[in-house]
């Protein structure tokens, strides 16, 4: 039983952590608001050199070979940073897809950073990015397909967040390249869902977390009454409260990425209790980080819409809570529940 | 990270579980706070120590087994599971205990913990005062030295456990010019001594589970000094982290009531779902208990490997305390009309003992420190707001 990470992921999520400090400021990701694709593809560059875009691909095609739990604590910097490129939606959903589906010279192409790929969540859903991808992976029935974007009708569809790039999506599924069908694509819809919800858990962890500095530092240096509004307990217990909301969404995220991972049976029910606890934790947050900035929250001006509408987006992204409720309901008071002391890690052993 | 027990970890529950099933009694005891009850748990701690399961993380010398925090995790996970009755010495075996091993001296040691450990000897807290309560600091008992022993006057109160207990540890003023955080000595007091009234104060149950205490020149030989004159503040402080943290309250307690509740659920689901809100907070049950389940063990593990606790330990009381709080009043509502029912009413039969920890949970977030203290200090310390 171990429950931490390496002294070398750790050592990893720091240097992403200030590579992402200097790289996505605030000013950047205003900038791209403006821009059609609303992407950088310097940066996507930038992260393929730091082995970030292919970290998940064997390293017979060029990546680093490493997994879900390496790349959890990352997801989240993604989220911290609010990152507009797909990193997330390429490293930790299609790449495991196209990994399981053979498609070598993608996975290569994704490993150099030449290609990224846009991930529909469910058949008909839109897809975040498909214009920045090369590839899309769609699903329809009960197949999952991998379509160049070249060969798709794309229509932007505009979000809340200035940094999404939603598009609905026309394509022919009979020219498709199809990556899985029937019972397996069933099986590997169900993951790519798994791993999708995964990945938004992680980046409302990262955000509830940037919401939470960027509030204390606004409380700390705006004054009324004489001292700084984050001297006053009512200011205090708003933070305090998302704070305990975050420290308990941390382990239950880092968790399911150990269940994804490693296959394990109940490893749906542990994505969503974490994309639920982190999206109680990033809308929290928000709703806490506006209040104690008073009317500023409610401005263009101020940074903080800028993580507080990336977790809007991500909260009914991948699942809606009530989805995820109805995913862990179904194992808490099915028949064949198993629940109680000691049984927290009982599928692991 | 590998979330997998080893065989050894195995074999351990193994053991903790059949050793539970063979002694735990058969007919639960009597509340602790009454003399019968009080009794009946000193006795399950002393056949506990026989079994040598009444502290596993303790030294070996002390009638410990020297474990880790996840074998004490696993410990308690089965102790929970097997329905054991409630430790009657938790400010001792909990509290007190992990203070000594850290500022005891080898006589203090000695002398306390093996008597700790088979009830013999079972320990109270003196923190607050009628005046000092959330502000801890503002304590004015006080202790002077005379010769080779304290002379001590004042008053403690909402003292748990103090009306049969046998010693108190808590704090008091030696240097009687200090203000503060200052000036404050750790002492260990026999609650027989001479000068020591201890007034019962009945709770919200009827029962007498915490006291007033008097101390009317009241003397104390100055070996029962933990740690240096005037450190008692920080020795405090140690002991209060230990009790935010792991010891006190280990997940496996919720998570035996979260299972039960989603039983209990299950059970009336045709009434209970007339109030939709009721599977949410069920499912939400499940959910924090396990959250805080997780939690701790990513935090045993990171302390097994030589970390520290942070100041985000102070996240874990509110957030156990309120789930009890929620969890209980939970129950409340599936019940309906049999929820007011004392246990003992023979119509309560089967569903009683939510009444009992319903009213345990209001006292949750109001002791160990407040939840708004612990806000404060999660603010200012693991936040760093500026302070008021």
């Amino acid at each position: 039983m171990n429950f931490t990470f390496s002294e070398d992921q750790i050592l990893f999520r720091d240097s992403v952590r200030e590579f992402l400090n200097n790289e996505v400021t605030a000013e950047s990701l205003r900038a791209r608001w403006d821009t059609p694709s609303g992407r950088c593809k310097e940066l996507w560059a930038a992260l393929a050199e730091l082995g970030l875009t292919g970290m998940l691909v064997s390293e017979a095609n060029g990546g680093l070979g490493m997994n879900e739990i390496d790349f959890v604590l990352l997801a989240e910097e993604c989220g911290r940073a609010a990152l507009p490129e797909p990193l997330v939606d390429t490293v930790l959903v299609a790449t495991p897809v196209l990994q399981q589906a053979g498609k070598d010279d993608v996975l290569a192409a994704i490993a150099t950073g030449q290609s990224a790929v846009a991930v529909q969540a469910t058949e008909g859903a839109l897809v975040a990015d498909a214009e920045f991808s090369e590839y899309l992976i769609l699903q329809e029935n009960s197949a999952v397909y991998l379509v160049s974007s070249a060969d798709a009708t794309l229509e932007l569809q505009e979000s809340i967040d200035p940094g999404r790039r939603l598009y609905s999506v026309s394509w022919d599924a009979s020219q498709a390249n199809v990556l899985a069908d029937g019972d397996r694509g069933v099986a590997l819809q169900a993951k790519m869902f798994n791993l999708g919800a995964l990945g938004a858990a992680a980046q409302l962890l990262g955000l509830s977390q940037r919401m939470i500095e960027l509030s204390v530092n606004y409380t700390s240096e705006r004054n009324q009454f004489g001292k700084p509004i984050g001297s006053f307990q009512a200011v205090k217990h708003h933070l305090a409260n998302v704070a305990v909301k975050t420290e308990f969404a941390k382990a239950p995220v880092y968790r399911a990425a150990y269940s994804v991972a490693h296959n394990l049976s109940d490893a749906a029910q542990h994505v969503s209790h974490a994309k639920l606890a982190a999206t109680e934790a990033a809308t929290q947050a928000a709703k806490s980080g506006i209040q104690v900035h008073g009317a500023m929250g409610y401005t263009w001006e101020v940074d903080l819409q800028i993580f507080m509408k990336r977790a809007w987006a991500l909260a009914g992204a991948w699942g809606s809570r009530g989805e995820h409720k109805a995913r862990v309901a179904s194992a808490v008071f099915g028949p064949e529940r198993s629940l109680g002391a000691g049984q927290t890690f009982a599928s692991a052993s | 990270m590998d979330l997998k027990y080893t065989p050894q970890q195995q074999e351990f529950r193994e053991e903790v579980r059949a050793w539970m099933q063979a002694n735990v009694p058969s007919v639960p005891l009597k509340s602790f706070d009454t003399e019968e009850g009080f009794q009946q748990h000193r006795e399950w701690e002393k056949t506990m120590n026989e079994g040598r399961w009444g502290m596993v993380t303790w030294p070996e010398e002390f009638g410990g087994r020297n474990l880790d925090l996840i074998q004490w995790l696993i410990f308690e996970e089965e102790y929970y599971r097997a329905n054991a009755p409630t430790r009657v010495n938790q400010n001792g075996i909990f509290l007190l205990a992990p203070t000594l091993m850290e500022y005891g001296t080898e006589e203090q040691k000695a002398r306390i913990l093996p008597k700790m450990a088979t009830g013999e000897e079972v320990w109270a807290q003196g923190w607050s005062e009628p005046n000092a309560g959330s502000d801890m600091a503002a304590m004015r008992s006080k202790a002077e030295l005379e010769g080779e022993y304290f002379v001590i006057n004042g008053q403690k109160t909402w003292s748990t456990r103090a009306v049969y207990a046998d010693w108190l540890f808590g704090m008091f003023r030696t240097d009687p010019d200090s203000e503060r955080h200052r000036g404050l000595t750790f002492i260990l007091v026999p609650l027989d001594a001479e000068g020591i009234t201890v007034r019962p104060i009945p709770q919200l149950d009827g029962l007498p589970g915490f006291a007033e205490i008097f101390f009317d020149n009241v003397r104390v030989h100055v070996s029962n000094r933990l740690g240096g004159d005037g450190e008692g503040w920080q020795v405090a402080m140690a002991t209060a982290g230990f009790e935010r943290g792991l010891m006190l309250r280990s997940p496996a307690r919720f998570q035996e009531t979260a299972r039960r509740l989603v039983e209990l659920y299950i059970e009336n689901q045709e009434s209970a779902d007339q109030d939709p809100a009721i599977r949410e907070a069920v499912l939400q049950a499940y959910m924090q208990a396990e959250a805080y389940a997780l939690t701790t063990y990513q935090t045993a593990c990171r302390l097994n490997q030589g970390g520290k606790i942070g100041p985000e330990s102070s996240t874990n009381k509110i957030f156990w305390s309120e789930l009890d709080q929620d969890m209980h009043a939970t129950a409340m509502s599936i019940l309906g009309a049999r929820a007011e029912l004392l246990p003992h009413a023979s119509a309560a039969e089967g569903v009683g003992r939510w009444l009992d920890g319903f009213l345990f949970a209001q006292s949750g977030p109001i002791y160990a420190g407040t939840n708004e203290i612990q806000r404060n200090i999660i603010a200012e310390r693991m936040l760093g707001m500026p302070r008021a």
